[in-house]
């Protein structure tokens, strides 16, 4: 009780300082502003070089956007997904971010003026050395794998890494995905809502195998010292996702939303994004990654839809994925 | 008793905050849209699944019920309170603790490899249902007994002099309050599984199990489909409103009548074959309820040195967000414990609280910041989401206590307050006990509203919990848990145990 | 005096009329076969149901639209006379403060006489189920005697106690009425009650409630309904 009654006496206090200061007010994805994700680090590095105060607000991030349209009290926006980019352009809600992206390090080229990745990641299958021992070495593998291989996977209708996996299956396979998935249909042990239940799944020991990102084996080597988390390397490619940031048109401090498009590729940030928020950095050469993402293996096809083309994509092949899984 | 006006007020904050969000949804939405593709699958499944767990958990759950009204015992009264637990957990970690059981490398199938007996599987439509009772039957269970503890020990006396046998004993006495009670208690768990999305995804294996409120969430989160998502909830919302009328029609009226309050002990209890049947009965509910519980402490034991600060403040928000709901509860319940009240009750659990929220924000934006909110909205729609419970426990002995008393009540011309304070209060200590520990487990385990609205300094436990899962902290999300289950029952049981100091 | 004045009740299908006037203080049975509406006529006086039409009055003062509360009614139910969670005392207090308060000294005074009065001095802190049936209803009795009204309504108050006690309770009843100077309207369907106990006599039978007649009398020669209910 106590404690609280200090943590609210200083948070009065911070307000009463910083009441002449500009407000940069950034929403953001949940996950990005809980203690365990990067936020508390972003504001930390980026109040340093401005006179200002960065505050984040939280919750679902396009939902609560277009609610509000133009009356929205974002300047900035963090943690927007590739895939799902249209309906956010469409709205016209954002104005370009004004940056060069030609330095990126990206595997795919990137020139959209408009929404800014951070940082990315590609699908992936991860499995626990100790528990599997043959992991199948290409995605054809997997889908004749033996039954008793078991794998978690999310729901394209429900999150953006499944709706990632079924892009990711319909750009290997085109108008086989269907079958693809049926072929699967034995291995998937069940569908979750999110990441977090099928990741939960995996690290409980129930499922051999979980839909998540190349970069997740990071995590454990890096802060658990551990090493048996390995994602499988297919040769038919993985599919790209970034996570991306963008300036908000009706913003009233348009230059403090410049100066953090600009800090987003600066190298404090993106030096601690990789563990900030355990993905791949976007404007950071590998050799500058730290140890543990650096020792990853790294798909060498990249597989990316433009969002135009996903789109256009996502309903036919969340049909597949879809009608297959549902005999 | 100016109870009408007070009735129709409550009544009409329920209709105005459920209905109102839909509307401003609808309102907001560019027009209707056409159902998605599986639509007519997931309504299908939707009632199939609604339908069969709550008969299920309806039935089961009176055996054991009957089997815990008639037994005095070492324990019970702990008994009684951790097979409440299930059904406050946070979906997540209650689908993890069914996991490590019945999961394809739980207790279970790992019994069966040792015996050599081929393994089962959980994921499927059976392993949705056994989800669903695995959270309802404890809610049925406290529902009927409630019912059978609300039996006059007059009857029991009456029956035994008479040498009823147990067979026409529960045929005259305990058969008719089933009747009574065992609708209502279907009805709002029907309701319940109407809007079960992560456990029926999870469990069920994959698209085959979608229900509507899946296709809600994904209207709303993922297309911006305000349109239809506003009619998916109006469908969900009428399916939940026939269940609630229908129940009511079943239910019959009033209860039996008044005794005095004396403990009578059951005298048709004492045979070995009833005392087997009754070992059985709770042995069995007890050891499917709280074996998954003892896992979700088990496996959140390691990751409880690790929480910090952020999961502690989580915790005293969930707390002061607990104890605010179950204080506007039950305000909200008094008034409404009335069998049409409790119909009009049944929508705060109708509507899907996806499109509550975004109707929540919607209406209030204009005039406040949304995230200011966070918490007293949380505490609000916490409150209107245990209402059907709360309901559901207090109408019938409310209802016992207007027929038996509600003369004596106005001949003497006792002013309202003093009825209320001085009969109202004190006869109902039992189910008001109850209904405020219910509610406040349950508001402690709810995430609410607040997923689309958090300012990350107001985190609610739950939502910790989600968030330290989202960022790979696993251990320290079970950690977490377990925290939450630990308040959860605390909570629980203190309130409970304050209903029931006046028969221990 | 009460005065039902071209009074129709309706409960359901059936319906109850009475045209009739009792005098105060006087002692009066309502008579009659089950399920004539005795309860029902005992209740538009109580002011538990309202009547399809006509008049109540008490001394020529309308009371049809007053609520149980504010009649000049007292009234021992079959049952449910005491609340079972509150002690003999804190029940006694319900019936001279019925809005809240604690009893002054000359209150409390009063709520032991009244507890004496009825052979139940020391028993105040006891619940109605610590003691015994005839102690309840004595204990109701005494409630009756603190709400000091003009008007006493017995519904069969004593059916549940054996014959000594229940012709004890009644004579202890007769008492407390004689010395109150209440009107006392108990319902029986004992025409031994009915004698010991009431000075006049109301028959309710075949919908009507006939206008009162001294008890006595009404036996000696009883109207053809009375004939049929006394079986004689």
């Amino acid at each position: 009780m106590k404690a609280t009654l200090t943590l609210a006496a200083a948070t009065c206090l911070a307000g009463a300082v910083s009441a002449q200061e500009q407000v940069l007010t950034i929403y953001a994805g949940d996950y990005v502003a809980s203690e365990w994700g990067p936020g508390p680090k972003i504001e930390e590095l980026f109040e340093a070089r401005c006179d200002c105060d960065l505050q984040f607000s939280t919750g679902d991030l396009m939902p609560r956007l277009l609610l509000e349209g133009d009356n929205t009290e974002a300047d900035v926006v963090f943690g927007l997904t590739t895939d799902v980019t249209r309906r956010a352009r469409e709205s016209g809600l954002f104005a370009p971010h004004g940056q060069d992206t030609s330095t990126l390090t990206l595997p795919v080229d990137w020139s959209d003026d408009v929404f800014l990745p951070y940082n990315y990641g590609h699908t992936a299958f991860v499995y626990d050395t100790d528990r599997v021992t043959e992991p199948p070495q290409s995605f054809d593998e997997l889908r004749n794998a033996p039954d008793d291989l078991s794998i978690v996977i999310q729901d394209p209708r429900t999150s953006i890494s499944g709706l990632a996996l079924v892009l990711w299956v319909q750009a290997i396979y085109g108008d086989e995905a269907e079958a693809v998935w049926e072929d699967l249909s034995d291995n998937i042990l069940t569908v979750t809502k999110g990441w977090s239940e099928s990741y939960g799944l995996f690290t409980d020991g129930e499922a051999d195998m979980a839909l998540s990102y190349t970069s997740s084996p990071a995590y454990h080597i890096i802060a658990e010292d551990d090493d048996t988390v390995k994602a499988a390397i297919f040769p038919e490619g993985h599919y790209f996702m970034a996570e991306l940031t963008a300036k908000v048109a009706s913003t009233d401090v348009p230059e403090l939303a410049d100066a953090f498009m600009a800090f987003v590729l600066s190298e404090d940030f993106q030096s601690m994004i990789a563990t900030g928020n355990w993905s791949f950095p976007a404007k950071l050469p590998r050799e500058d990654w730290p140890e543990g993402f650096r020792q990853l293996e790294l798909p060498e096809k990249v597989l990316f839809y433009t969002e135009d083309e996903a789109a256009e994509l996502k309903d036919q092949a969340i049909e597949a994925w879809r009608s297959a899984l549902s005999r | 008793m100016a109870q009408r006006p007070l009735a129709l007020i409550a009544g009409a904050l329920v209709c105005a905050l459920t209905l109102v969000p839909v509307g401003a949804v609808l309102w907001r939405a560019d027009g209707l849209s056409a159902f998605g593709p599986g639509a007519w699958q997931a309504l299908r499944f939707t009632l199939w699944q609604a339908m069969l767990s709550a008969a299920l958990s309806v039935l089961l759950a009176i055996p054991v019920a009957r089997a815990l009204a008639r037994r005095r015992f070492r324990g019970r009264s702990l008994l009684v309170t951790l097979l409440g637990a299930p059904f406050i957990l946070p979906v997540i970690v209650a689908v993890l603790g069914l996991v490590s059981v019945f999961g394809a490398s739980g207790l279970v199938n790992r019994g069966l490899d040792v015996l050599g007996v081929p393994g089962m599987t959980i994921y499927g439509a059976h392993g949705v249902i056994l989800a669903h009772v695995f959270f309802n039957l404890p809610l049925a269970t406290r529902m009927i007994l409630q019912g059978w503890l609300a039996i006059p020990g007059e009857r029991f006396r009456l029956a035994a002099s008479l040498g009823l046998s147990s067979r026409e004993m529960f045929r005259v006495i305990e058969w008719p309050m089933l009747v009574r009670i065992g609708p209502q208690a279907a009805a709002v768990i029907f309701v319940i599984c109407l809007s079960s999305f992560a456990v029926a995804l999870t469990l069920g294996g994959g698209p085959r199990a979608t229900t509507v409120e899946l296709a809600i969430y994904q209207a709303l989160r993922f297309d911006f489909d305000l349109g239809r998502a506003a009619m998916l909830a109006c469908l969900q919302l009428a399916l939940a409103l026939a269940a609630g009328l229908v129940a009511l029609r079943l239910s019959g009226r009033a209860g039996q009548g008044a005794g005095l309050d004396r403990v009578v002990p059951r005298w048709d209890a004492a045979r070995g074959p009833a005392r087997a049947l009754d070992a059985f009965a709770i042995g069995l509910a007890a050891l499917f309820l709280l074996t998954p519980l003892a896992l979700v402490a088990l496996n959140g034991a390691p990751g409880l040195p690790d929480l910090g600060w952020p999961v502690w403040r989580a915790a005293l928000h969930s707390i002061a967000v607990a104890l605010l709901s179950t204080a506007l509860c039950l305000i909200w319940a008094l008034p409404l414990a009335t069998r049409r009240g409790e119909v009009v009750g049944l929508l705060g659990i109708a509507v899907s609280p996806l499109v509550l929220g975004t109707g929540l924000f919607i209406l209030v934006r204009p005039y406040v910041n949304p995230v200011a909110l966070a918490l007293p909205a949380t505490a609000l729609v916490n409150a209107l989401v245990a209402l059907p419970f709360a309901l559901r426990i207090l109408r019938p002995e409310a209802e016992a206590v207007r027929t038996d008393y509600g003369r004596l009540a106005a001949a003497l011309g006792l002013s309202p307050r003093l009825w209320l304070t001085r009969i109202l209060l004190p006869r109902l200590r039992r189910p008001l006990g109850f209904a405020a520990g219910l509610t406040a487990a349950l508001s402690m385990g709810d995430l609410g509203v607040i997923a689309l609205f958090a300012d990350p300094e107001r985190a609610t436990l739950p939502l910790q919990v989600y968030r330290l899962m989202g960022s790979y902290r696993m251990e320290a999300a079970q950690g977490a848990a377990l925290l939450l289950l630990a308040l959860s029952l605390a909570l629980f049981w203190l309130f409970d145990r304050g209903g029931r100091v006046a028969d221990a | 005096m009460l005065t039902l004045e071209a009074l129709t009740v309706r409960a359901g299908d059936f319906a109850l009329s009475a045209d009739l006037s009792l005098d105060a203080p006087g002692r009066v049975a309502v008579i009659g076969p089950s399920g004539a509406g005795k309860s029902t006529l005992l209740d538009a006086v109580a002011g538990f149901r309202t009547p399809a039409s006509g008049r109540v009055l008490w001394n020529g003062l309308d009371i049809t639209g007053l609520p149980p509360g504010k009649r000049p009614v007292a009234t021992l139910f079959q049952d449910n006379n005491l609340f079972p969670h509150l002690s003999l005392d804190e029940n006694l207090a319900l019936a001279i403060r019925p809005r809240g308060g604690r009893l002054d000294k000359s209150e409390a005074q009063r709520r032991d006489a009244a507890l004496s009065r009825v052979g139940l001095g020391g028993f105040g802190q006891r619940r109605p189920g610590e003691v015994s049936g005839g102690q309840q209803s004595r204990a109701a009795l005494a409630r009756v005697i603190l709400q000091n009204r003009p008007v006493m309504l017995l519904d069969e108050p004593f059916a549940a106690l054996g014959p000594a006690l229940k012709a004890e309770m009644l004579s202890e009843v007769r008492r407390v009425a004689d010395e109150m100077g209440a009107l006392a309207l108990i319902v029986t369907h004992d025409p031994g009650d009915a004698r010991r106990f009431a000075e006049r006599t109301v028959v309710v039978a075949e919908g009507r409630a006939a206008p009162a007649r001294p008890t006595e009398e009404l036996f000696a020669d009883p109207p053809p309904a009375l004939r049929d209910y006394l079986g004689t």
